[in-house]
């Protein structure tokens, strides 16, 4: 979606993006072939998934980078009971939020899971992750067509008791 | 520092008195008393950690740390154990092929029973625990007995830990002195050094709960058993008492002994005893 | 034969939360077995929650979803005694699908 956000002139927003589509600005719904690179019922974003990097699997999901906000909050443990269950969950008070990704970056692939949120639905979500090694965990949420993301280290050792 | 040095010799001058360590084979002079040893052990562990209420301790590590409490109520939203207890549900209900089911061996048809295992058989003369008295009524219905470790009997005890969920240990030793008797090979077991690293079970439960042994956070011995059978993340499944011992004894390098075999009958025993008046609280889930 | 999918739907008035836990190996291809051999990868691709017939969250996942996954989400409205709808497909084509009552 291309609404204005705070007093940033849509126009100017929208030539630099090099979108073209300023009919768009200000409407609540789009046209079908103007949303976003993900959308509700889409399908299962393969290329994500198989990127190696979270720039590239960014990238593949929603053909754009994001930008660390405040507004994007995750809760991660400090040092992971174990790799292999990280309860990791994600919420934003962004309006207009239609998608939430997490991202661990030096997983073999960095996109673990992305969550379509379609309207009325809200920008929050728990899950429970595998994380290679001590890592950042991404988390990323595209609201009003922008991407917004907030990072956080989470610490993955090897187990004590496990040989 | 001092404090803990001052544990650490009490504990060694505990273990003394309580065997003759390394020299003669049996016992010292005086005669066990459990009642005593539960005491002891019990205040020595809401001593230690006097912030915890005693039903706190059956949490293991997750009473220990707070980043770990925090990782472990958001896994009990929705326990993993949740299949295993399913599992064990359904398996306990369906009959053998001769018709009867497991209800037909255990009193109250087995429910909420769990917190009397293990108990000493005076017939037999040796401890039974639960785990061994499910597999000897398959056998005395003609089935077939199944793995200790995991699957079947860990969702069997799972579920059966679970209508017990809340009840105190129950453990008693009888006026036998072979029940004393396996009691006390229990807790000498518990405080054996064995295997390359030389660990005995109280090295890490007793001296250094809460401590990390590398990476992990030891649990402590009080209220250990509690939450078993336990889902574990490490093995990406359901184990028993008996896993948890041969992994352990595995980790320490050492031999691990044949499930259910007598010291590790001994053992639950002893440890089962010492944690009496703690709630059950299995199925677990554990890092 | 059990669902795989357990879920619990409860409305609190205004939202409702939705917990679900998937029996599913979620194998990431990563891991060897016993005999030392890569075990392939296996599992849910795509997770759907469908109430009033419209989707109302989508999990798109990949092998770094814990095994037996679980998921928390909520969305606005949903009455008690009313159907939510979830289903999954893996990476085998296999799937489930299962309908649960808000409570």
């Amino acid at each position: 979606m291309r609404t204005t956000q705070s007093g940033f002139p849509a126009t100017r927003r929208l030539i630099l993006q090099g979108a073209g589509v300023v009919a768009l600005v200000g409407l609540g719904n789009l046209p079908f072939g103007l949303v976003p690179a993900f959308a509700a019922n889409d399908k299962y974003p393969e290329d994500a998934f198989k990127a190696k990097s979270d720039t590239d699997a960014i990238k593949a999901l929603y053909g754009k980078t994001a930008e660390p906000s405040d507004k994007v909050k995750m809760d991660a443990p400090e040092i992971a009971e174990n790799g292999a269950v990280v309860p990791i969950s994600v919420s934003s008070t962004l309006p207009d939020v239609t998608s939430i990704s997490i991202l661990v970056a030096e997983n073999p692939n960095a996109l673990a899971a992305s969550y379509v949120i379609p309207a009325g639905t809200l920008p929050s979500v728990a899950n429970r992750l595998k994380m290679a090694k001590t890592t950042n965990v991404i988390a990323v949420v595209e609201a009003g067509g922008k991407l917004y993301s907030t990072t956080k280290e989470v610490k993955v050792t090897v187990g004590g008791c496990g040989g | 520092m001092n404090l803990r040095s001052a544990i650490q010799f009490g504990l060694a001058a505990l273990a003394l008195t309580a065997f003759a360590f390394g020299a003669a084979p049996s016992i010292a002079a005086d005669t066990p008393d459990p009642v005593a040893d539960a005491k002891a052990f019990q205040k020595y562990f809401t001593d230690r950690f006097p912030k915890l209420k005693l039903e706190d301790f059956v949490n293991g590590p997750y009473s220990m740390n707070e980043d770990m409490h925090r990782q472990w109520e958001e896994k009990e939203q929705f326990p993993p154990y949740d299949f295993g207890l399913d599992l064990g549900k359904e398996l306990f209900s369906k009959p053998f092929k001769n018709g009867k089911s497991y209800a037909d061996c255990f009193a109250n048809g087995g429910i909420g029973i769990r917190q009397n295992y293990p108990y000493f058989d005076e017939k037999e003369g040796k401890v039974v625990t639960l785990e061994l008295a499910l597999n000897r009524c398959r056998e005395a219905n003609g089935e077939a007995p199944i793995s200790y470790l995991k699957d079947d009997m860990a969702a069997l005890t799972a579920y059966m830990a679970f209508t017990s969920r809340g009840k105190p240990f129950d453990i008693k030793i009888p006026a036998d002195p072979r029940a004393l008797e396996a009691y006390d090979n229990g807790k000498r077991y518990f405080y054996t050094r064995r295997g390359q690293l030389n660990f005995s079970c109280a090295s890490c439960h007793v001296q250094n709960p809460g401590e990390r042994i590398r990476a992990e956070i030891l649990a402590p011995a009080l209220g250990i058993l509690n939450a078993m059978p336990i889902y574990r993340s490490e093995w990406g499944g359901m184990g028993t008492i008996s896993r948890r011992f041969t992994t352990c004894n595995s980790q320490i390098r050492g031999v691990p002994l044949e499930p259910q075999s007598d010291e590790y009958r001994d053992l639950e025993y002893y440890l089962s005893y010492v944690s009496n008046g703690l709630p059950i609280s299995g199925p677990g889930a554990r890092p | 034969m059990a669902s795989t999918i357990r879920v619990r739907a409860t409305s609190s008035g205004e939202n409702t939360e939705v917990q679900a836990l998937i029996q599913h190996p979620m194998d990431s291809g990563y891991v060897k077995d016993a005999k030392g051999e890569l075990i392939p990868p296996h599992f849910i691709q795509q997770l759907t929650f469908e109430y009033d017939g419209k989707a109302v969250f989508t999990a798109d996942w990949g092998p770094a979803v814990s095994k037996d996954p679980y998921v928390k989400f909520a969305f606005k409205g949903g009455k008690k005694g009313e159907d939510l709808k979830i289903s999954w497909v893996d990476n085998k084509g296999a799937s489930d699908t299962t309908t649960a009552k808000i409570q």
